[in-house]
């Protein structure tokens, strides 16, 4: 990008400390962010940079007579006024069904779909023109889930005749799954006592809090530069150039400062009309979304209906669980397939049960889109099958704790999808040690003077100082699986480079993994670091001029590109090796024992065979290297057998919460969890993945959700899209327990999504506990527990 | 119109504002100080805290002729050269970054809280940052640089933690 200057973190990045891995030195782009100079995308400027908007449907379903745009062409310092006539190749993208109109055709499918894009010199001339643009619209009946499962009668999202890719009806993608004799009238008779419960999950929102945007400049060969925030570079690229009509030499990106994603950024957005904008205008175009079109940018967690039965014997062993589950998948499918092959086969949760029986279905409604949100799929079912263990406890008078315990799946277990766990699982010892942690004072409980009412349900609107409130304790368990699953080819691509700069050995690594703040660039520089024993190690920009990194989500990004990174390391290590042995003639036993210590090729006696430098001279050592992780297989889409996943991933949490039961409010006093991290790359950052999921959790517990009535948006502003603030975030102990997975690199386990999953249902779990109420759908409003 | 006014010290013009532009947007788009954010544009998350006057303000309410002949503080002025002000190299020690987009206006907030207590309680704390939004630390790892910042602030002027408000 040219610019007065390049934004510091598009070079290479210096990574401080001399740790390696298991140590939490400070992360590489740390200063830069804390001095403002860390260029997040909405951050880039070119010269002669045009401002890019969007015009949006103010309509959930309807379709389109004709859009005049003349008006808003004829408007000065306006370049461009697109609409899907003029895109040069493919009109549709996806991530896993191309079946979303770049920009709409003949029909709107949601509220906020994209109907046209301006390109202007001023964002207040793009938004003057977009207001110019005519749209004559026909408006049709929003089909929801309800009548999304009866076509014939409530009609299609989209025309049948779309469909023969995939699915039939307004279905995206069901998956079902038989395990022993599911929940056949034997099985139901072998229950002594069976809880069935009804449960509903709004609609979450990651909220990131820096908005979608991004730079496409054009190049003089004819192909585009775009810089951007995004969680996969690759296949941004990969749904975009069939739309641009270049290849993929043509279409290069790299990746802008991110200011978070939790699967937001997963689907693309403003890319391709940035792009499209800069092709026909041939000028570099900036689009940066406000906050109100953020909620509308991007896809959100799947609103879903669960009905669950659990059947157990009396003394609290489970013997069958029925589950049925509705995801709201809205207008477009984006990764809706994946999301409801999580939501069946991790449906009962860490459970050994003999039998089960669970279909799990997407639908295709007049909704905002949905997708990929932290947890994905795994979220919804959480609250639903620990609402259930809650309920079946209470039916058979046992503790909720025990009951669990009891039933906790361990390394070995069968889980329904017929796979044998074969790492540690550890769910009886996460509850142990969450149960066990010392719980916070109960000194707000009293009444009167020395209260601090910050402290308390309401807070300085100081609707209480005591007086009617409750205290309840609840604790949530939940799995999550770690990677991509059912068989895709899921691999991350790592460059190391070794060379000897300013008279010292330094490391480069190059991989095109999206750091969306999680904290992998601080990772990569440990593993180098251990790897090759070297202490200067330099990150260069994630961009495609290096193979993919797959996508940072599924918690997979330390073990996928880390191990990409740690497999690179080898390989230069190696190199090196090979270099001494042909070179200097070191004999096979001397190399089969060699190590890198700062600097220095030892032996196995700790004795110095070379210094690096001497070695590696002016000609470094380059190794890119793609890792793979163990084959998947795709589930069976009738049984649901199949080794579908990777690796699991658990966390636990115990949640104390005051509830004022006369005013409905609530505030969560402490939120502890335990959880199983395989081990601790960067202690640091595990914690703030730990603390930053659970928040997410608490979120959902109590306050987000995007509130859809009709297929139309109500609330898309942090307003009215409430998100946890530090009044609403409570202390958050945390207890990390470390038990190597032999299959992964270093022993290690996904740790970023787990977290998200057990919050909920423990707050949930808290509430009813202070309430006595039922409480089956999330987030909890006042008025639910006010009853008024 | 043209504004003038000062931002971290130095005499500032900018040309061509449109009525209606916000101070954020003059910072950000006319000046070439990126450093405050724009997460909401409403006043919402913090974001885009800045010193107004030494006052924290968020530069997305203010408009930009409100400013003419004031001065205006952002993070890029917090930093003497090359040293760290003690709020930054906290939070970058105590784990308080991970995307970062919260941090710029967290960091004048919590510079100014310290400014007028210097040893405030956790509850004065989340009551002072209670306007930031954050979505990726939970806020646990704030809360442990805004104290650590204090308490080397505290070192730094000799004074034990136990004092009185400043
Ligand atoms: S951008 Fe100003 S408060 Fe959010
Ligand atoms: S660090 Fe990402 S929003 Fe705070």
């Amino acid at each position: 990008m040219a610019g007065p200057t390049m934004p510091k973190n598009l070079l290479d990045v210096c990574a401080p400390g001399r740790d390696g891995i298991g140590a939490s030195p400070l992360r590489p782009d740390g200063i830069l962010k804390v001095r403002g100079d860390f260029a997040y995308a909405s951050d880039l400027w070119h010269e002669d940079m045009l401002w890019g908007t969007t015009l949006r449907s103010p309509h959930a379903r309807a379709r389109i007579r004709s859009v005049d745009v003349s008006a808003a062409l004829a408007l000065p310092g306006v370049y461009a006024v697109l609409t899907h006539e003029d895109i040069p190749g493919s009109k549709f993208y996806g991530l896993e069904i191309a079946d979303q109109p770049v920009l709409a055709i003949d029909e709107v499918r949601f509220h906020g779909e994209p109907v046209a894009i301006v390109a202007a010199d001023h964002p207040e001339t793009a938004r003057r023109a977009v207001d110019r643009i005519v749209v004559d619209y026909d408006v049709l009946p929003a089909i929801g889930p309800a009548q999304a499962l009866d076509p014939e009668r409530y009609g299609y999202v989209h025309a049948p005749a779309d469909y023969k890719a995939h699915a039939s009806g307004n279905v995206v993608h069901s998956q079902h799954i038989r395990h022993g004799d599911g929940d056949s009238a034997q099985v139901r008779a072998r229950a002594e006592v069976i809880v069935r419960g009804e449960y509903e999950v709004g609609m979450q929102d990651q909220a990131f809090l820096g908005p979608e945007s991004g730079l496409a400049v054009p190049a003089e060969d004819g192909g585009i530069d775009l810089y951007i925030a995004t969680q996969w570079l690759h296949v941004d690229r990969q749904q975009m150039c069939p739309v641009l009509g270049l290849p993929p030499e043509k279409v290069r990106l790299t990746l802008a400062g991110v200011g978070g994603a939790f699967g937001g950024r997963e689907d693309i957005s403003m890319q391709v009309h940035a792009c499209l904008l800069a092709q026909y205008t041939g000028k570099p175009v900036k689009i940066v979304y406000n906050r109100e079109e953020s909620f509308f940018g991007h896809v959100h967690r799947h609103p879903a209906t669960m009905v669950f039965e659990h059947g157990a014997t009396r003394d609290g062993r489970l013997v069958f669980v029925r589950a049925e589950i509705v995801l709201d998948g809205g207008a477009y499918a984006s990764s809706s397939p994946a999301v409801v092959g999580n939501a069946a086969s991790l449906g009962i949760g860490p459970y050994v049960v003999p039998n089960a029986l669970i279909d799990a279905t997407a639908v295709y409604t007049n909704n905002p889109p949905c997708g990929a949100m932290r947890g994905f799929g795994a979220v919804q079912m959480c609250f639903g099958y620990e609402s259930q263990m809650d309920r079946l406890a209470a039916e058979l008078g046992l503790d909720p704790v025990e009951l669990r315990r009891l039933n906790a799946m361990e390394q070995g277990s069968v889980l329904p999808t017929g796979q044998v766990v074969d790492a540690p699982a550890p769910v009886a010892e996460l509850l142990r040690r969450v149960e066990a942690m010392p719980l916070p004072a109960a000194e707000h409980r009293h009444t009167g003077d020395g209260v601090d009412v910050r402290e308390l349900p309401g807070g300085v609107s100081n609707s209480t100082h005591g007086e009617g409130v409750v205290r309840g304790i609840g604790y949530g368990v939940g799995i999550k699986n770690v990677g991509f699953s059912e068989g895709f080819d899921d691999y991350s691509t790592a460059r190391v480079r070794l060379e000897v700069v300013g008279g010292a050995p330094v490391a480069l690594v190059h991989t095109a993994m999206a750091e969306v703040g999680q904290g992998g660039v601080t990772v990569h520089a440990q593993i180098v670091r251990t790897e090759l024993g070297v202490d200067l190690v330099t990150i260069a920009p994630a961009d495609t001029r290096v193979g993919s990194a797959g996508s940072t989500s599924a918690s997979r990004q330390t073990y996928m590109t880390g191990g990409a990174v740690k497999s690179a390391a080898e390989a230069v290590r190696g190199a090196v090796f090979e270099r001494g042995r042909l070179r200097r003639g070191w004999p096979p036993d001397l190399v089969a024992g060699l190590r890198l210590v700062g600097g220095k090729v030892v032996d196995r006696a700790d004795a110095v065979v070379a210094d690096l430098v001497d070695l590696l001279g002016d000609e470094p050592v380059d190794e890119t290297v793609e890792f793979r992780h163990r084959p998947t297989q795709a589930f069976d889409r009738t049984t649901g057998q199949g080794f579908g996943h990777v690796q699991y991933t658990f966390c636990a949490h115990r949640a104390v919460v005051d509830v004022d039961v006369e005013l409905g409010l609530v505030k969560v006093v402490e939120l502890a969890a335990a959880q199983d991290v395989g081990k601790a790359m960067n202690p640091l950052a595990v914690l703030g993945q730990i603390h930053g999921g659970t928040t997410q959790g608490l979120g959902l517990a109590v306050m987000e959700e995007i509130v859809v009535t009709e297929g139309r948006v109500g609330n898309p502003s942090f307003t009215d899209y409430l998100i946890p603030t530090i009044l609403d975030t409570p202390p958050m102990p945390v207890d990390v327990l470390e038990l190597a997975d032999p299959h992964a690199p270093y022993g290690l386990r996904g740790a970023g999504e787990a977290p998200t999953l057990s919050a909920t249902p423990a707050i949930v779990a808290a509430i009813r506990a202070a309430t006595g109420l039922a409480l089956n759908r999330v987030p909890i409003r006042p008025e639910h527990l006010t009853g008024t | 119109m043209r504004v003038t006014f000062t931002v971290n010290g130095r005499p500032t013009e900018a040309d061509d504002v449109w009525e209606g532009e916000s101070l954020l947007y003059v910072l950000r788009e006319r000046v070439g100080l990126p450093g405050s954010k724009n997460a909401c544009e409403q006043g919402e998350c913090g974001s885009c805290t800045v010193y107004l006057d030494g006052a924290p303000v968020c530069a997305c309410l203010v408009a930009a002729g409100q400013v003419q002949d004031r001065a205006v503080g952002t993070v890029e002025g917090l930093a003497d050269g090359d040293t760290l002000d003690p709020v930054q190299q906290a939070f970058v020690d105590a784990g308080a970054v991970q995307c970062g987009f919260c941090t710029p206006g967290l960091l004048v907030q919590t510079h100014d809280l310290l400014n007028r207590a210097h040893h405030p309680s956790d509850a004065e704390i989340r009551e002072a940052l209670s306007g930031n939004l954050c979505r990726c630390t939970g806020y646990e790892k704030i809360m442990d640089a805004v104290r650590l910042a204090a308490a080397r602030k505290a070192d730094a002027r000799g004074t034990a933690p136990a004092g009185s408000e400043g």
